[in-house]
């Protein structure tokens, strides 16, 4: 948790050309699932400035290492040894202090493990596939797990995802709530994928894609890719238009 | 030229996709033993305080059929009015009430529930009072960003009247779109992702 004091300014708005529209035909189970009518703008009000957080005391010894937290005692999960590290920020660039992100993703042979996964990629015993941490006083995290594998989906007749992380962010208000994926660095499915594509510009795609850092690894055991996260900012309270009186 | 601002943009959304619960809520599709419970299953306990009741709410696509892969986080004040949460600078909020549920569709039905109390009303921003609601936050596969919308309460006709964010509604037909009935303890909230009941979301 973090001794500042807490920020109740309203946060930027959201750049909706840069987000993926709704309703994306390429990806087509979006078609039925995107609303049509224009949204309703709403300054925000206390009930969005405002969210729940997470104390670091929820978080159980292997919730940050996915290799280990399914297996076995003394098993590991099979694949190849990856760290993740990177920080929450905000548009300011501020760090985002007790930022809760929960991660999930399919093994390293591109399977899930969910009854809807029909894939006949096999399981790993020692693997389950989820995660979480909070980011410390500097928005900085840190996780474990191993390299999910490009797995083939329903959508065109040849579609096959990217090797990838999904990431669920908390900030410190419910407006800044956010789900997305992280890639990997060199991966051609990425130019290729009808999700990642619901993304409009190149740039955007961009800042999704993870490098592989060298100076991070640890020698004889694990890779890392940095992926830092960005929420939406928010604004000084200090001049805060208000009405007199309030 | 002028100075660069410096700002970074929002991480771009991708969907949660089909297997969002192995995430968010692991042990609802078996994956036990890796946390203790899944978060956000409980908001009260027997020393919360205010009204209990019960939402239950369905996400319906295009032809009406229910989602049976959604993902719904709700937020919302206490009965007092105030939220579980470091922004809330009008006072402390009732200690055992979280504010916030989480819950995955019925794997057979797409239904949600969540068990709460009522809220109580919490000011607009211009001092106003708002109507007692609850935020809502709908992902799923097929959903690229995802949805924030409000449930109003179906018993609270004079304080919906006077809601600042419902009297905004140009189209006042859609209202009911946003009101959730009551029976007995439970509220009923379908939200309808096309068509002509199309629900309210908002761009907050």
């Amino acid at each position: 948790m973090s001794n500042k004091m807490p920020e109740t300014g309203l946060f930027f708005q959201r750049d909706r050309d840069w987000h993926p529209p709704a309703f994306t035909p390429r990806y087509k189970t979006s078609v039925l699932r995107s609303p049509q009518k224009a949204l309703l703008s709403l300054d925000n009000t206390i009930s969005e400035i405002t969210g729940p957080v997470f104390g670091h005391n929820m978080l159980g010894e292997l919730d940050d290492d996915m290799i280990h937290n399914f297996a076995k005692p003394g098993e590991s999960a099979i694949g190849e040894r990856i760290l993740v590290y990177g920080r929450v920020l905000d548009e300011r660039g501020k760090g985002v202090p007790g930022a809760l992100l929960e991660f999930w993703q399919a093994n390293a042979g591109g399977r899930y493990r969910h009854k809807k996964d029909q894939y006949f990629a096999p399981l790993d015993p020692n693997f389950g596939g989820c995660g979480r941490t909070i980011t410390d006083e500097e928005g900085g995290y840190i996780f474990r797990t191993i390299k999910p594998g490009p797995y083939p989906w329903p959508n065109g007749i040849n579609d096959w995802r990217p090797a990838h992380i999904h990431f669920s962010i908390f900030g410190n208000g419910f407006a800044q709530r956010l789900i997305t994926q992280m890639y990997f660095e060199g991966d051609p499915l990425i130019w290729k994928c009808p999700i990642v594509s619901t993304i409009p510009s190149r740039e955007a795609i961009e800042t999704l894609i993870a490098p592989l850092d060298m100076e991070a690894t640890i020698p004889m055991d694990a890779m890392a890719y940095k992926f830092d996260i960005v929420l939406r900012g928010r604004r000084s309270t200090m001049f805060e238009n208000r009405k007199e009186g309030n | 030229m002028a100075q660069d601002l410096n700002r970074l943009k929002e991480s771009p959304s991708q969907t949660a996709g089909p297997y969002v619960h192995i995430g968010l809520t692991p042990n609802f599709c078996d994956i036990g033993g890796v946390y203790d419970a899944d978060l956000g299953l409980s908001m009260v306990n027997d020393k919360t305080k205010g009204e209990r009741i019960t939402v239950k709410s369905r996400v319906l696509d295009g032809t009406g059929t229910p989602l049976r892969d959604a993902l719904v986080e709700i937020w919302q004040a206490d009965a007092d009015g105030l939220y579980n949460s470091p922004s809330e600078t009008r006072g402390s909020a009732d200690p055992n009430f979280t504010g916030w549920g989480r819950c995955p569709a019925h794997m057979e039905t797409g239904e949600f529930v969540f068990e709460t109390i009522k809220p109580g009303r919490v000011p607009f921003r211009d001092g106003r009072p708002m109507a007692p609601h609850i935020t809502f936050w709908i992902v799923a596969r097929g959903i690229n960003l995802g949805l924030h919308t409000r449930m109003y309460f179906g018993d609270e006709e004079k304080a919906n009247a006077e809601d600042p964010i419902l009297q905004r509604v140009e189209h006042q037909v859609r209202v009911p779109t946003l009101i959730a009935p009551r029976e007995g303890n439970v509220y009923s909230f379908d939200i309808h992702l096309q068509g002509e009941k199309e629900t309210i979301f908002f761009d907050i």
